[in-house]
């Protein structure tokens, strides 16, 4: 056999702490996306073009260029007027992606709460954006948990291509690492180990998130 | 303590609502019947404008209410409204539901909400269900709920729309009971219904709808013992 399946375990405590920077920006990814998601769907469902329009022209862009693009746009594209440091750009460039399809997965849970939620919020004689903030969101939020636990998954799997530009995290090492050593296969199987031991948490984890906030659906 | 004048609607080209004029008085329950499409449900919901009549004032409680202006929301505080589809929140308790209004529109703090919330519950005769959520009880206590719901913000006027139209016909009894009472204490109320027992006994006064305008207008007996009108009697002959 060609490979050397010991350097695996040897190798795996090692990439214990890259693949901890991988984690750091996925959530610090996810956490800006959520908020630009939630900012832009709202826009977005606004019947006020002048909030409407800039929405889905961001979801427009951001859906229809690669997330690479995005990434190099922001750190190599903007250099000329500002240096963002590759981490920092990194994390922007995650959130601003995640960031509109979080908004089109929002948009989607507030859109398919039924129309007599609100109708009974404003009979309370609540504003319009209490109905959204106490009744909607909330309901939402619930409905949004399965696809945004699928966004979140997409989002640290994507923080391998910030590797691209030098930001630190588990496949940036792996390729230096192996280069260095003449040892890719191993190292390859190391880091893959770590992206399935991260995302079936995750997905634990969404599925937990999930059960709890169901309470309420649940016939005794 | 409601006034409807002169209140037309159209969906595109079609009129739902053709010159509407009622007055309501304070302590006065109306019932409005009328065959699904004839505009009742949509009049009903132009009182506190979760519908926008295009031509037409509404005054309550003698404000008028400006549908662009900023004050509906202070006006739908003093018009209870019950749904068909009850709409309660699934996300909260029971008695979560009660106080919503309290807590986030009147600002009363939460000690005093959930007392007040605990009354209204046993008035409806629901206080074993308060940390509940809607899911668990029957579509009745749902809507006995909804109308604790409403009641919360004391609403000078109570709407109900189609109140026991969804409801398993053992279950319409102790809804129509809760609105008897409510009547009886001198709530200022509309219903929209298909329950002419209800009608009957507890109207002051029954409107018949039909293809969005007010055909006849009067006292139960009126009404039901001697409609004036042939629609009427059709509709009537149809459903007694």
């Amino acid at each position: 056999m060609p490979w050397d399946l010991s350097l695996i375990l040897e190798y795996f405590p090692r990439f214990y702490s890259f693949a901890l920077l991988t984690l750091q920006l996925t959530v610090m990814g996810i956490l800006v996306g959520l908020i630009l998601g939630l900012i832009f769907a709202l826009l977005r469902i606004s019947k006020f073009q002048g909030f409407s329009l800039p929405a889905k022209a961001y979801i427009w862009f951001v859906r229809g260029t690669p997330l690479l693009l995005q990434l190099w746009l922001i750190y190599y594209g903007l250099a000329d007027i500002i240096n963002i440091p590759r981490g920092p750009a990194a994390i922007l460039a995650l959130g601003i992606h995640n960031g509109a399809y979080i908004a089109e997965i929002f948009r989607g849970a507030i859109l398919s709460i039924d129309r007599g939620q609100r109708e009974a919020a404003l009979s309370l004689g609540m504003t319009s954006w209490q109905a959204m903030k106490r009744i909607i969101l909330p309901q939402a939020f619930k409905r949004s948990i399965p696809p945004l636990g699928n966004q979140f998954i997409i989002a640290l799997k994507d923080t391998s291509l910030a590797s691209t530009i030098g930001a630190t995290e588990l496949m940036m090492r792996t390729r230096q690492i192996g280069s260095s050593n003449f040892i890719m296969f191993e190292l390859l199987m190391v880091a893959a180990i770590y992206y399935l031991i991260m995302t079936s948490i995750l997905t634990f984890a969404v599925g937990k998130l999930e059960a709890r906030l169901s309470i309420s659906d649940h016939r005794v | 303590m409601i006034t409807i004048k002169n209140v037309n609607k159209w969906y595109g080209k079609l009129q739902v609502l053709k010159d509407i004029n009622v007055t309501v008085d304070k302590s006065e329950v109306v019932v409005i019947i009328g065959s699904s499409g004839s505009g009742k449900s949509t009049l009903l919901r132009c009182v506190n404008f979760l519908e926008r009549p295009q031509k037409g004032r509404i005054h309550i409680d003698g404000k008028q209410i400006d549908p662009k202006g900023k004050n509906i929301h202070l006006i739908r505080q003093e018009v209870g409204m019950v749904f068909q589809h009850f709409n309660l929140f699934p996300h909260m308790t029971v008695l979560s539901n009660v106080i919503e209004g309290l807590t986030q529109v009147k600002k009363v703090s939460r000690a005093e909400a959930e007392e007040e919330g605990m009354a209204l519950l046993e008035k409806v005769g629901l206080s074993d269900k308060a940390t509940t959520y809607p899911a668990v009880i029957s579509g009745g206590q749902k809507q006995r709920v909804a109308i604790a719901r409403a009641l919360a913000m004391h609403p000078k006027i109570m709407l109900f729309d189609e109140p026991t139209s969804a409801l398993d016909p053992e279950l319409v009894g102790g809804v129509l009971q809760v609105m008897k009472d409510l009547a009886r204490d001198g709530m200022t109320m509309m219903v929209v219904t298909h329950e002419m027992g209800f009608a009957k006994e507890v109207a002051d006064r029954v409107i018949y709808m039909d293809e969005g305008a007010i055909v006849e207008e009067g006292t139960p007996e009126e009404i039901f013992d001697n409609p004036k009108n042939e629609r009427t009697q059709e509709f009537l002959g149809q459903i007694l």
